[in-house]
């Protein structure tokens, strides 16, 4: 991208406000279809009010390739010509977009609000509404015809899970199209980390989606400490890539679990289980909590490892590989398992390139993608993961690839609980850097993360902006499921297994 | 009429459930857990009895109609099945065409209570539910007309699975055992158990039988568990008659054999839902199919 006028920085470092160039509209768009066409990935995209009430977009864009971010900045007021249809990617963004700041993009194939909120910019609404309606409270896609029928299902569930709605229109037993509408989780996270980093902050990320609480931590760590230039002792970059890959142990082996019980095979889903449980426990030895809560503090972590339980944590380790291994195993070498999982919610690499997939999903359709790979921060930079990859894109594919990264994540952990040096695990956490702008990508199991830390004249946070991997990825299990079966759709879902609070925020 | 026919029908009506708990255990037994109560299903269908009931101001007498009428479908199916080697409470010829169309009538009300609701999930289930059934009803009587051949041309249920002994099986031993795994995978399908249905799936969209039923509660949901464990003896008494060939002609050990045969379907149910996964929807038709092929092969081979 020479000559690009964007602006280039490396990832864990910080970039100066000032610095992100403004680009007119016309230009932004130019470029960013440009690097998008060329490769590029939109990490993330968002409005913030500027003076004059005018809103101000801010777009970072991943190259994996090299491994350098890029950002760029717009102004608009109530509408601008919409990316979507030339970039899938920026579909759900720009919806966001819409919703929060009242900014039309115009042109949008499918402009409805995520999340059902009012507009936070005052008197400005996308739908010009007088007041936000009910959330899922809006018109979905529908066919017309007399064999067409439709099915909907949620946002109350038979299961004990979170709370979604789905549209299915549907011919007979097979699904023609499937809307997805969440949102009713919303809690307003982002405007309530203004003004931090503070005693709040952490708690907040934490348990912004409760599944990836050391993933959120650990990304909203990595950008405080890029404002602040805090250098984390090494022993800490340790602990925290322990935890992060106990909690994508976690789960995974409950994914694999969970892929069986959807298909009534008990064996593994029983195994799996209490696995699944051993896998918490780890976390807990680290810190006392199973799903790492109170772990990662910025500066490093705010519990160290005795060696008695780097010993404890070995032997587990030992018996947790054995027995995910055996699990693992018995799913591929059933027929039946296999007869259910192969062909099933297939996405190929081209529809998951286009979307911006990420996570095991978009590794499931043979596309090489992994933070701690292309984007390395902490303990990665110095040991590498190999990323693991499998080409057909269906449910089978993205069971195979969470067996490959247990795997793969358990081989990690026991080289570094092996070498792992004595030494301090918190640095001191100073003031974060005014007028600037910090941008932390992490690989949760779900798949990319990324937070984006923009800060005040003070150096408080003036604006901070989540990237869950869910938010990438709904989109795809709506397309998983365009020709399947009905009955076929809580396998593929657990394939995804995404995140409603996360994406909900 | 005679006594054992009596003692047995009474048996049905009081030991069905337990089969569900037999399941349940052996199920837990080879998972490791130590599982709900042999009774369990006792404690939920008395519980349910005690329950008032909600009905939807979308349904009709159709609806508050459909569990009492299959329960009693049912129920009267159980007057013509004969247990080891005792006949039924009323045998007649032809009765096990009754049989089959009880059951149906059985279906008829679930679907048609099902239908009432107006709900995608219940009409998906009962579309469902009819297609697979319809594929069922011939694996399962042209078993019958087979085994009715194998003894000689009986024509009640009670004559000829009565009549099966040692030499039946030793003169057509490979058309009864055809047979006997027709009615086997009928066995499975029509009592919603795994490769066909999971019967522990609390995912609307995968169920057959279940989502059906997902609107009633209280007493009529006890008559739906109640109905749903008779039928799961009148078929299992089926098999257990076919495959436990003991005929001593002593009341007391046929039936204690073909008691014996009705645990040992009940732990096979375990082991086979302990094992294996169950089938795409779309693949249920073709083992259904495959099921009337078996009894058509049985049918075949005693065409001699």
């Amino acid at each position: 991208m020479s000559g690009s006028p964007l602006l280039m920085f490396e990832h864990g470092g910080l970039a100066e406000l000032g610095r992100v160039p403004e680009l007119a509209v016309a230009e932004f768009r130019a470029h960013v279809l440009d690097a998008v066409s060329g490769g590029a990935r939109i990490a993330t995209f968002f409005g913030r009010p500027a003076p004059g009430g005018a809103v101000r977009l801010l777009i970072v864009l991943s190259e994996e390739y090299t491994g350098i971010l890029s950002a760029a900045a717009t102004t608009v007021y109530d509408s601008y010509t919409a990316l979507t249809p030339e970039c899938p990617q920026a579909h759900w963004f720009e919806r966001e977009i819409a919703e929060q700041w009242g900014v039309v993009p115009r042109g949008h194939p499918w402009l409805k609000p995520i999340r059902f909120h009012p507009s936070y910019r005052d008197g400005k609404d996308a739908w010009h509404r007088a007041e936000a309606p009910a959330a899922g409270d809006a018109d979905f896609f529908r066919m017309e015809g007399e064999e067409i029928h439709e099915v909907a299902v949620g946002p109350v569930h038979a299961g004990i899970i979170e709370p979604g709605h789905f549209r299915f229109q549907c011919h007979g037993e097979r699904v023609f199209h499937l809307e997805i509408a969440l949102g009713y989780q919303h809690r307003g996270i982002e405007r309530r980390l203004r003004g931090g980093p503070n005693a709040r902050t952490l708690p907040y990320m934490e348990t912004l989606a409760g599944d990836t609480s050391i993933g959120h931590a650990l990304a909203c760590c990595e950008a405080l400490e890029a404002l602040a230039g805090t250098r984390v002792p090494t022993r800490a970059h340790v602990l925290r890539g322990a935890a992060l890959e106990l909690e994508r142990l976690a789960n995974h082996v409950g994914d694999l679990g969970a892929l069986a019980a959807d298909i009534g095979f008990l064996p593994t889903a029983s195994y799996c289980g209490r696995i699944r449980g051993d896998l918490l426990n780890m976390t807990a030895v680290l810190c006392g909590n199973r799903f790492g809560r109170g772990l990662v503090r910025p500066g490093g972590t705010a519990f160290d490892l005795a060696e008695e339980h780097v010993r404890d944590l070995q032997r587990r380790l030992r018996a947790a590989e054995q027995d995910t291994t055996g699990a693992a195993e018995l799913l591929w070498q059933s027929s039946s398992v296999m007869g259910r999982f192969e062909d099933t919610g297939a996405i190929t690499a081209e529809t998951a390139q286009a979307l911006g997939l990420v996570g095991p999903a978009a590794r499931a359709c043979g596309i090489e993608r992994d933070v701690r790979r292309d984007f390395p921060s902490g303990i990665f930079r110095y040991a590498q993961i190999p990323v693991a990859t499998f080409g057909s894109g269906d449910v089978f594919a993205r069971a195979f690839v969470r067996a490959l990264e247990i795997q793969r994540s358990i081989a990690f952990l026991k080289a570094q609980l092996d070498t792992l040096s004595p030494g301090p695990v918190l640095a001191p956490f100073g003031a974060c850097a005014p007028n600037a702008l910090a941008v932390a990508l992490v690989e949760g199991w779900r798949g990319e993360i990324c937070h984006t830390c923009l800060t005040g004249e003070d150096g408080r946070i003036d604006h901070y902006k989540v990237v869950d991997p869910s938010f990438h990825n709904w989109m795809g299990l709506a397309m998983a499921l365009r020709g399947q079966q009905i009955s076929d759709f809580p396998l593929c879902n657990k394939s995804f297994n995404l995140s409603y609070c996360g994406h909900d925020l | 009429m005679r006594i054992e026919s009596a003692v047995h029908f009474a048996a049905a009506l009081v030991f069905a459930p337990l089969l569900l708990g037999i399941i349940n255990r052996t199920k837990a037994l080879v998972a490791g857990r130590t599982g709900p109560p042999l009774l369990q299903a006792y404690f939920d269908i008395f519980k349910l009895l005690g329950k008032g009931a909600v009905y939807s101001r979308a349904t009709t007498w159709v609806f508050r109609l459909g569990p009492a009428a299959g329960l009693a479908a049912v129920a009267l199916a159980l007057a013509f099945i004969p247990f080891g080697g005792a006949p039924a409470l009323f045998p007649f010829s032809g009765d096990f065409l009754l049989v089959v169309y009880l059951l149906a009538a059985a279906r008829f009300a679930t679907v048609a209570a099902a239908l009432d609701t107006g709900s995608s999930f219940e009409g998906m289930g009962a579309s469902r539910e009819t297609q697979f059934s319809a594929l069922a009803e011939p694996a399962l009587l042209l078993g019958i007309i087979a085994v009715a051949r194998a003894a000689s041309g009986a024509e009640s249920l009670s004559a000829c699975l009565g009549a099966i002994d040692g030499r039946t099986w030793a003169a057509s031993g490979p058309a009864l055992a055809l047979a006997a795994a027709a009615w086997f995978t009928v066995f499975l399908a029509e009592n919603a158990r795994i490769p066909v249905d999971d019967p522990q799936t609390h995912l609307e969209l995968t169920m057959i039988h279940e989502v059906m039923v997902l609107d009633h509660g209280g007493p009529d949901l006890g008559y739906i568990h109640y109905a749903a464990a008779l039928k799961m003896w009148v078929l299992g008494a089926l098999l257990a008659a076919l495959l436990i060939p003991v005929r001593t002609g002593v009341w007391a050990i046929d039936g204690a054999a073909a008691a014996a045969g009705m645990v040992l379907l009940a732990v096979l149910v375990g082991v086979v839902e302990s094992s294996m996964a169950r089938l795409r929807l779309v693949r249920v038709p073709q083992l259904l199919i495959a099921a009337s092929t078996l009894s058509v092969l049985a049918l075949i081979l005693l065409m001699r």
